[in-house]
Parts: structure tokens; sequence; C-alpha cells
């Protein structure tokens, strides 16, 4: 366990020496560092001496060598385009990003695996036929796009309603029954501050205005954890532990909850905890779609005026997330069942 | 005369024949027996024409500003109260018609699309073949790289490489490189896939007897490669090249619709969303509705018929 612990750590290091050699070949290449914090008219003096402060003269290992010492502080340089430290900029917009994330993995794994329960024992019935149906659309939707049909049927549908909902010539809904499913489409509402956290999660406005951004970048890993479930419990509904379960006399709730699902969670924590990263990286549409202030929305902008300072920092604390991420999930696998840990050892070798 | 006849008697033969196997091929077969399969056929088969011959088919000339009529902006879709039929899905701002500016639209979606998988896949296939065939350090570092690539999600790594080469060019210039970057965005971020799928199955097709035997009489490595292995390592590389070309519509749309992509002065179906996207709020909710439609139906269908693909050419689930 630990050679394979060991293992996956310098695994991890050696990517991350990648990632960080990437950022350092964008930050010192793309673009003049002089020019941008000098402006064009600077002299050339000007220019040399601040080359040599900078140590834009050393060569080019040093110069890594520094960026990743400065990286490993935290110290991401400054924004061309805000003029003001990168490291501040992120810490500002991460509580936001962060509580997007959360609320959207809760949503997936809460109506994922009753989702994905539900259909796995009802195969037959219609109602499972139709959310198989629709998460098939779900899957296939773009998430800017899922985003914007929410707005038009929660944010404008009903603010400009002025006749209500008809069915048939009959009055469904009258126009202050729309109203209340009327729901904010841009920004985080009021937030608390929790020292130098922007909560959100206080205040029912907050709440509010995570229900449209947290749906929209949930609804990607809701499919996928409720397929996936739904197929782990056909699996396992088939096997003959279950078959003696029952013949047991055990109640059918008994069975399915306490021997059918546990037994497929495995693989959902290990799928759930691997699309943390993707959530993080999809946050970047929703955040744009909903004008939500988190690091997304901060890295967009970093890409559409070439902001190299954020765009690097941005690359290097995606990478270590997914790093993090990648070796908890293998590190838990491993842990979990003995045989992956014999046969990765022995590929990583080979 | 006679020589002219014979050979389009000949060719006609030819073609009779290969159609004939066509028919009598498993995927013909099962492309017939799947409903599903065949609508998504048709749709994807009117769209991409209807997007490709634009110029020839749209009712109107959108981006020619002399036959514009701002009198004609906002005019809602034929059917609604106030429509026109001259513009069946509207008008947008400008008084463009919403339906010529969406089969435009389409058609720079749909050619970035195909261009941003061939550069994936001939990327692929390059370093993968050669990866399975070499091996050793070489076959290591590739696979590595790949490896580090797809853990991290493509659309992420695509708005990566789109910022760095929007950096990279002179501030003027981006307009007109705009589909250019996006083609190497999306295809530098989607190439593991295929370096994988064509390194594990050339790594099973180098052992076999006729690659040996290809070896034996001195044919050079390339050709072994190019020759022999390739064409039976390119069905699962078919497969992925079009649930690829969804994936890569899907993410042109994207960047085009997070501002980072093609620009409104030649939009595809992601720019036309996005400019379409500021009118949602004032009721003109057919600007950005219809390009989004659009989009849905035609990733919808091409991802149904990559689904087909993948079934019909794996025996094992059959």
């Amino acid at each position: 366990m630990f050679a394979y612990l060991v293992n996956r750590l310098l695994q991890a290091i050696g990517v991350m020496l990648v990632v960080a050699l990437f950022a350092f070949i964008i930050s010192n290449y793309v673009g003049d560092p002089i020019n941008n914090m000098l402006g064009q008219d600077a002299t050339h003096e000007d220019r040399a001496r601040l080359r040599q402060e900078l140590g834009l003269d050393d060569p080019a290992p040093v110069q890594f060598g520094r960026f990743v010492g400065e990286a490993l502080r935290g110290n991401f340089g400054i924004s061309y385009q805000m003029k003001r430290p990168v490291s501040h900029l992120i810490i500002e917009r991460l509580p936001a990003t962060l509580e997007l994330v959360f609320v959207a993995a809760i949503i997936a794994l809460v109506l994922g695996i009753t989702g994905g329960v539900f259909t796995g024992l009802r195969r037959n019935a219609v109602s499972s036929r139709a959310i198989m149906t629709i998460s098939l659309v779900g899957v296939s939707l773009p998430t800017f796009v899922i985003g914007i049909l929410l707005i038009y049927g929660f944010a404008v549908l009903p603010k400009s309603c002025v006749h209500g909902v008809h069915l048939f010539g009959t009055l469904l809904f009258d126009c202050a029954d729309v109203a209340m499913i009327s729901l904010p489409s841009f920004g985080r509402g009021e937030t608390v501050d929790i020292g130098a956290w922007q909560s959100g999660l206080f205040t029912a406005e907050g709440w509010r205005h995570l229900i449209l951004p947290g749906v929209t970048l949930s609804l990607f890993n809701l499919t996928l954890i409720l397929r996936l479930v739904r197929s782990e419990m056909l699996e396992v509904l088939r096997t003959d532990y279950i078959k003696f379960a029952r013949a047991r006399g055990l109640t059918d709730r008994a069975v399915h909850f306490g021997h059918a699902l546990k037994n497929t969670l495995v693989p959902v924590i290990t799928v759930a905890g691997i699309q943390i990263g993707s959530l993080i990286a999809f946050s970047t549409i929703t955040e744009t779609v909903f004008q939500w202030p988190g690091m997304g929305l901060l890295f967009i902008q970093s890409v559409q005026f070439a902001d190299v300072p954020i765009m690097t920092a941005y690359l290097v604390m995606a990478a270590l997330i997914f790093v993090v991420i990648n070796f908890t999930v293998d590190v838990l696998y491993a842990t979990i069942d003995p045989r992956l840990r014999a046969d990765r050892v022995a590929a990583g070798r080979a | 005369m006679n020589a002219d006849r014979l050979r389009d008697r000949l060719a006609g033969a030819g073609l009779g024949r290969r159609w004939a196997r066509l028919r009598a091929s498993d995927l013909y077969y099962s492309f017939r027996r799947s409903p599903t399969t065949m609508a998504a056929a048709v749709v994807t088969f009117v769209l991409v024409v209807g997007a490709v011959f634009a110029p020839l088919l749209a009712p109107h000339t959108p981006f020619v500003p002399a036959s514009i009529d701002i009198n004609d902006a906002f005019k809602p879709p034929a059917w609604a109260e106030g429509g026109d039929w001259r513009f069946v899905f509207g008008t947008d701002n400008q008084g463009r018609d919403m339906l010529s500016t969406i089969m435009y639209g389409g058609r720079l979606s749909i050619i970035v699309g195909f261009a941003a998988v061939a550069l994936a896949m001939s990327l692929g296939i390059l370093l993968g073949l050669s990866a399975g065939y070499v091996g050793g350090w070489y076959e290591s570092a590739v696979m590595r790289v790949a490896d580090v690539q797809l853990t991290i999600p493509g659309i992420l790594l695509a708005l990566l490489i789109d910022g760095v080469v929007r950096a990279i060019l002179p501030p003027n210039s981006k307009e007109d490189y705009a589909s250019l970057v996006l083609v190497v965005a999306i295809g530098l971020a989607s190439w593991p896939q295929y370096a994988r799928v064509v390194r594990s199955a050339a790594l099973v097709e180098k052992s076999k007897d006729y690659v040996a035997a290809a070896r034996v009489i001195g044919v050079p490595s390339l050709t072994i490669m190019l020759r022999h292995i390739l064409p039976n390592v390119m069905g699962p590389v078919l497969v992925i090249a079009t649930l690829g070309l969804a994936l890569a519509i899907i993410a042109e749309a994207t960047l085009s619709f997070l501002g980072v992509g093609l620009p409104p002065t030649s939009p595809s179906l992601g720019t036309l969303i996005r400019v379409g996207n500021d009118f949602l709020f004032s009721g003109e909710w057919w600007i950005t509705l219809f390009p989004a439609l659009a989009l849905i139906i035609l990733s919808l269908a091409v991802n149904l018929l990559g689904d087909w693909l993948r079934d019909a050419l794996n025996p094992k689930l059959r």
C-alpha cells in the first residue's frame, strides 16, 4: 500500500510540474510582460532596468525555478486588465464558485440516486421510461442551452404573464400563481460575510439565486449518476445474494436499500468524485450564462481579454484540483478494493 | 466512341456492384432495422445540406448590408401575431431573416466542427499509430501526455488553448483567424481519445501474422503502419469521429457563446444564441431560441448516428 501511495504521489507531482512548465511558457513567452507593465512608450533604459529587476535575463531553468517558487506561495503576478494581484482576485471569487459547485453536486447526487433506484426497480413502468427518455435529452443538451431555456421558462415567461396559463381553454394558473415560480436569473443576490468568505447560503435570496444555476450545472451529472445507479441496480438485483435475501423473507425495503443499493454505491462514489472536477470546469459556462461572480466568469473574461496572468493561475489551480481529486479517488479505490492495488502497482512498474 | 461507351458501362457496373455490396452489408441491415437511426440520418442530411448550400438555398442574404432593412427588425415568427411570411422564423435586431442567419450560422458551425474533428483525428492517428508501433519511451511519453490531458475536461482545455492563441495573435487580426483558432483549440483538446483507441488497436494488430509477413518481405515501417495496420483500426476511429463531431459542434457553439469564438460579423450558431440572449428578457424569444433549437437538433441527430455506428460496428453488443 505504501509503495502504491508513493507511486501515485510521484505521478501527481510529475503532472503538476508538467502543467507548471506549460504555465511558465505561456506566462513568459505569450505577449511581452515588459510592454504590458510599462506600456508602449517606455524608454529603452527603463525596459532594460525592469528586465533586470524581474530577472528576465536569467537562464530559463532559473526563471522556471523562480516561477514554481512564486506559484507555491500563491503569487501569479498582477492582472493586466484589473491591475490587481491575481491571488486576491481568485480568493475573492472562489467562495461563489465553491458554493455553486457544492449545491450542484448535492442536487446531482440526491436526485440522481433516487431517480436511478426508482427507474432500476420499476424498469418497465411508464414513469421510468419517461425519466430515461428525458435523461437522454439532458445528456445531449449543451450546458449553456439548458441555462437559457431555464432562464426563459422561470425568469422571462412568468414576468411576461398577461393571460395566465391555459390548457384547452380552462385557466390552470393565473398570473399571481405564475409569479410565485419566478426565479432570479443573474448574480448571487444578498450575501453574508463570514470572515473573508462571502456566502449566499444564509439568506433566502441567496438560495433563490442558487436554484437556476445550480440545476443547470447539475443536470449533466444528474443524468450520468441516474443512469449509472440504474444499470448497477439492474445488475445487482440479478445476483444470487438478492435472491437469497428475498428467499429469507426480508421486506422489499430491506432488500432494495439494505442489500442492493449499498452494493451499487462504490462505483457511484468514484464517478461522483471524478465528476466534481467536471463541475468546476463546467461552472465557467454556467457562471457566464447567469453572470455568477465566480472564478469561472473571471477566467472567461481573462480569455476574452488575453489576460495571461489570470489564465496561467487558473490553469495551475484547475490542474491542482483535478490532480488532488484523482489522487484521492485512486487512494480510496485502493482501500476499498485490494485487487486493484496489486494490479496498478504492477502496471505502474511495467 | 466505342471505348467511351465501354468505360461508361464499366463505371456503371462498378457503381452497381458497390451498391449491391452496400445493401448486403451488416451495416446497411442494422441501418434499415433502426427507425430512429434512419430518422436521424434524414434530419442530419437535411440540416447539413441546408447549411452547406446556404448561399444557394437561403431565402435572404443576411450578411449583405444592402439587402436588409432596419424596418423589418424584431418581426416575430410568421405564425405569431404581427408575423410576416417573408420571414418564417422572424427577424433579429437588424432586420435579418432568422432562417437565413441560422442556415449561414449552421454552415460555419458544421465547417468548424468537421475541421476540428479532422485535426484531432489526424493528430490522434499519427501519434497513436506511431506510439503503438514504435513502443518504448516514445510510447510512454505520448500516452502519458494523453493521460494528463484526459484528466482535464475538454472544454476547459479548448478554452485555455483558445486564450493562449488569442494572446499570441496581434490584437487587430483576432477576428480574421477566429475560425482557425477554434479549429486548433477544439482539435488539440480532443486528440487523446483517438490516440488511445488507435494505439491499443495497433498493439493488437502489430503481433498478427500479416504484419510479421510484411516485415519479413521488407516492407518499410511507414508503409506497414499506413497501408496495413491503419485500415484495420479505422472502425473504432470512425465511431469516435462521429460522436466527436457532435461534441465539436457543441464545443464550438459553447466557445462562441462565451464570446471567445466566432465574432458577430460572421456568426456561428453559438454566436447567434449569444447575440439573441440579450433580447430574451425583452420578449423577443425567437432570436435566441431558434438557433438554440437548430443546435440541439443537429447535435442530437449526429449523436444518434454515432451511437448507431458504435453498436453496429461492435459485434459484442449485438
